[in-house]
């Protein structure tokens, strides 16, 4: 099967890649840099993936199945952390989060 | 033919993840946002087909369309949607440090790659239908690759803790009236 080799897969992740850190720094709602963070991590996947088709081995999709449940557990604390804002009444923007700051 | 088959599903697939991904990062409803990454994750795993990583994308569509984008939207759900300006808000210089921050990352990318693989990319390795099912995958992950098969399991397990933590009604040093 004929295709775009690989070369094409990795462009897509670098423009992909950049869409979500383009997201990350300009929104303001956590939940939708929680999204573009997504974004980031399935680019570095499809990456992985790409090279371990093209060299022929599994540890690229290895890897990313690693990536994939670091993300789930990622999504898992920033979701509860969005809700335990919510619940105590702290405004969803991540400009005005500063109750960290010393 | 098919070659052109297999270039058409590509272009579809790799203009529908972009597409989405912008639509993710525009949209200013999360609600809609979410939606748009479900376009995302859906052409990522028809890519993940065409790399011939099979077990891949059926698990990038259970985990990702199936739990955590379920999360996602119980969360809009729960805290409301609400919306924001999608590229305003900060100063304006923050906008263009941003834009220029991401050209650099995507320079930087095609440069590093560009050098360090570049006119090796083009001859790819013929592998067999084996190759991306869940047997071989199981196989790997099971003997070379245990280690990091136990480490997720690890990490999975300390953010389940910690999203019950999180999540969890009551904190210490809270009396029961003071609970909302």
């Amino acid at each position: 099967m004929m295709g775009p080799d690989v070369s094409w897969y990795i462009v897509l992740s670098g423009f992909l890649f950049t869409t979500g850190a383009l997201g990350v720094l300009l929104r303001r709602s956590p939940l939708i840099v929680l999204l573009s963070l997504e974004i980031m991590l399935n680019s570095a996947n499809l990456a992985l993936i790409g090279f371990a088709r093209h060299l022929g081995e599994h540890d690229g999709q290895i890897f990313a199945l690693a990536v994939m449940a670091i993300a789930a557990s990622e999504v898992v604390v920033g979701l509860g952390l969005i809700v335990a804002m919510n619940r105590s009444n702290v405004e969803l923007d991540v400009d005005k989060l500063t109750t960290l700051r010393g | 033919m098919g070659n052109v088959l297999v270039w058409a599903v590509w272009l579809v697939a790799a203009f529908g993840c972009l597409g989405s991904a912008i639509a993710v990062i525009s949209f200013s409803n999360p609600f809609f946002a979410a939606i748009a990454l479900i376009g995302n994750l859906a052409s990522l795993a028809v890519l993940f087909l065409l790399l011939s990583a099979e077990f891949l994308a059926a698990a990038q569509v259970l985990v990702y369309a199936g739990a955590v984008m379920v999360m996602f939207l119980f969360v809009i759900a729960y805290i409301g949607t609400e919306t924001d300006a999608p590229f305003a808000g900060g100063p304006s210089w923050q906008t263009i440090a941003a834009v220029v921050a991401a050209g650099a990352i995507l320079v930087e990318i095609v440069v590093a790659i560009g050098l360090k693989a570049g006119g090796r990319l083009s001859d790819g390795t013929e592998v067999d239908g084996l190759f991306g099912g869940p047997y071989e995958i199981g196989r790997i992950f099971l003997t070379d690759h245990l280690l990091a098969f136990e480490i997720t399991s690890i990490v999975l397990l300390v953010a389940a803790v910690g999203g019950v933590i999180l999540g969890s009604e009551t904190r210490r040093g809270q009396t029961p009236e003071s609970r909302r």
